[in-house]
């Protein structure tokens, strides 16, 4: 395995993101997350829809709309700089310079009134204080460094003329345009082909090799992890239920969603008719359960489960797992790969 | 310009149905424009010679062309009533509806959009809360009661304001504005109350489309966000229901003209009904819609300028 820097680039404790969703109900969208990014890292923030992961990237870039949103706690770091105390505008100066962020939607997320060239300098203007013509050399540079074939034509042009590939291409270069430290992306390949899926990934992590950042990548997609991530958080309910290296959760998944979510990923190998779902859906965040959020989908779950909600227990370094049953004697196996011994603290 | 000249083309298909619809209204209405103008003394003779002195008693096609050939020749007959061309009974009162509707738009414009911007950056907090009110409030005065209150409570107090007649542009701008200031406030306020929620709710769907969120993330500041990227993306919608208000202003003008006793198409409209000056009638409804249906052809123009994706339909 590659070997990283260990010196953290973000770090996020304990954070909390509520949100008003009529009188007197609050979702915990975002419910005592904590996790770091070392420098040059790329990690996955994996899980279904409504568990909390773009919420929990919108809350780095301090972009949840507030009412009805809040953070009501914890702490983002960067670089040693809490992001959280941070005035409106030297938040600015973080987003976009600091931090560069892509989106699923490529079709929407570019302005569809203006054109791409001036999408691009406008931020580097901003943030760099070039002027016009240095700023339109650099959005050529940028847009080459993309790959877009011709890139004096696509300065020229309107989102709507360019394919999904080509905008999110352009998102790219976007997010990129300052040198940021770290890249967001929230689910940056979903809405495209899989072909191009493949080359837009290969393009982020050429990216974050040649400006020396690191990569937040959130998505529902294991095997687009499998291909991109150092390491993987898996987030359910708005809470991490399992992290670990990328090898370590393909090969020895301990929580049991997280042993669902890597059935669902089809197979060559396997003759299978109909690939596996989880049945059911992510509680509403407004009223979890007492005890283990996942509890209610989950094949072996225990009186227990419902009873007590587990924390955070650490499986080997690096690795941890918030589910009672691999803490427990004679729990059982739970991953169709795994292969260590079950019960081991 | 493919998208212009299919505008063009289709600005000439809507006057030309407009001109038959006008013509072929003033057919089927009932009244008899000779009777009325001879009176109920007038014998058979009288009113069949009057008939075909005025073209009355041709087959419909026949006058149908020859009003059309009379509009574009700026001959549209003579006023049954007036015994005037009805070209020159437009002319002279042109201006003052022209002027009038002009200002009112003007002030429209000026009040409604930034005031809806300002709302919209301000939702939910007091200022927006009382501005929604209040023009709640703007939406249900009728024009002919506001025209009034402005007469009796500023009109008679304010030695600035004149509340009768009109004082042409040319004679003092001053004197013009006297005049007609008052009654393009009374069109727009209505219709500013309206057109502010219009502004203020096109905003607030553009903040929370995905682009927005996108330009958040580049850092670029509140004023670039607001009045650069989503104020142009909010013209379109805009842009629709300002082409609207055109009209609306113009049957505005209608009943102001009456109230302030300006001398202005829409008061020889209103005459001209009265007394079944048909040749007169259709040729203000012509004028009418023409010009409608000419800011509305503006309006589609503009929507290219704003909107790239509209110039490939």
């Amino acid at each position: 395995m590659k070997q990283l820097g260990k010196e953290k680039l973000l770090e996020v404790k304990d954070l909390k993101v509520y949100f008003e969703i009529g009188h007197d109900k609050i979702a915990k969208a975002v419910d005592g997350v904590s996790f770091s990014i070392n420098k040059g890292e790329t990690v996955a923030l994996v899980g279904e829809s409504g568990s909390g992961k773009s919420v929990t990237s919108l809350s780095i870039m301090r972009l949840i709309p507030t009412p009805p949103g809040k953070i009501v706690g914890g702490s983002i770091e960067l670089d040693g700089q809490d992001l959280l105390s941070y005035t409106e505008k030297n938040m600015r100066k973080v987003r976009g310079e600091d931090i560069g962020m892509i989106f699923q939607e490529p079709m929407t997320s570019l302005d569809p009134v203006f054109k791409i060239e001036n999408q691009l300098i406008e931020s580097i203007i901003y943030h760099q204080r070039i002027s016009k013509k240095e700023a339109k050399q650099r959005a050529l540079e940028l847009l080459q460094l993309v790959g877009i074939a011709n890139p004096e034509k696509v300065l020229h042009e309107y989102p709507h003329q360019l394919s999904g590939g080509m905008r999110q291409r352009v998102m790219i270069a976007i997010a990129m345009s300052n040198n940021p430290k770290l890249l967001i992306a929230d689910e940056p390949t979903t809405a495209l082909d899989v072909t191009v899926q493949a080359q837009i990934l290969k393009l982020m992590l050429k990216m974050k090799d040649s400006f020396n950042s690191s990569i937040l990548l959130i998505t529902h997609d294991m095997g687009v992890v499998a291909e991109t991530a150092d390491r993987v958080l898996v987030m359910y309910g708005g809470q991490i239920v399992e992290e670990a290296q990328v090898k370590e959760l393909f090969l020895n998944p301990k929580h049991p969603y997280t042993a669902a979510l890597l059935r669902t990923i089809p197979s060559l190998e396997q003759n299978t008719r109909r690939l596996p779902s989880i049945p059911g859906n992510v509680p509403p965040a407004h009223k979890f359960p007492k005890g283990c959020r996942f509890a209610d989908r989950c094949e072996f779950a225990m009186d227990i489960c419902r009873e007590s909600a587990p924390a955070l227990g650490r499986i080997s370094d690096g690795h941890q797992v918030r589910c009672h049953l691999p803490f427990m004697k004679g729990g059982q196996e739970i991953g169709e790969e795994t292969r260590s011994i079950t019960g081991s603290v | 310009m493919f998208y212009i000249i299919r505008r063009i083309i289709l600005l000439f298909i809507t006057v030309a149905l407009v001109s038959v619809i006008t013509f072929a209204v003033f057919q089927v209405l009932p009244g008899d424009p000779i009777r009325t103008m001879l009176g109920t003394e007038a014998d058979e003779t009288q009113i069949e010679n009057m008939r075909s002195e005025l073209g009355l008693d041709r087959p419909l096609y026949e006058q149908y062309f020859t009003w059309i050939k009379g509009l574009f020749t700026g001959d549209l007959g003579n006023s049954i009533r007036f015994s005037m061309p009805v070209s020159t009974l437009l002319m002279e009162r042109l201006p003052v509806t022209l002027s009038v509707a002009s200002i009112a738009l003007v002030i429209v414009l000026l009040v409604a959009l930034p005031l809806g911007i300002f709302a919209a950056r301000r939702k939910n907090k007091a200022s927006d809360v009382v501005l929604s009110s209040v023009t709640q409030l703007g939406m249900a005065i009728p024009s002919f009661w506001l025209g009034m209150i402005f007469i009796l409570y500023i009109g008679m107090n304010v030695d600035f304001f004149r509340i009768n007649g009109y004082v042409p542009w040319t004679e003092s701008i001053q004197g013009a504005l006297s005049t007609l200031l008052l009654p393009a406030l009374t069109i727009a306020i209505p219709q500013i109350a309206v057109k502010f929620r219009y502004v203020r709710t096109s905003i607030l769907e553009q903040v929370q489309l995905d682009y927005v969120r996108t330009i958040r993330s580049k850092g670029l500041p509140e004023k670039i966000v607001v009045y650069k990227h989503i104020l142009k993306n909010a013209m379109i919608p805009i842009l629709t229901i300002f082409g609207l208000i055109t009209a609306e202003i113009v049957a505005g003008t209608i009943i102001v003209e009456q109230v302030f006793a300006l001398p202005g198409i829409g008061q020889l409209l209103i005459t001209s009904i009265s007394n079944r000056d048909f040749p007169l009638v259709q040729g203000i409804v012509m004028y009418i819609t023409v010009a409608v249906v000419f800011i509305n052809f503006v309006v589609d123009i503009l929507y290219s300028v704003v909107d790239p994706r509209i110039r490939l339909r």
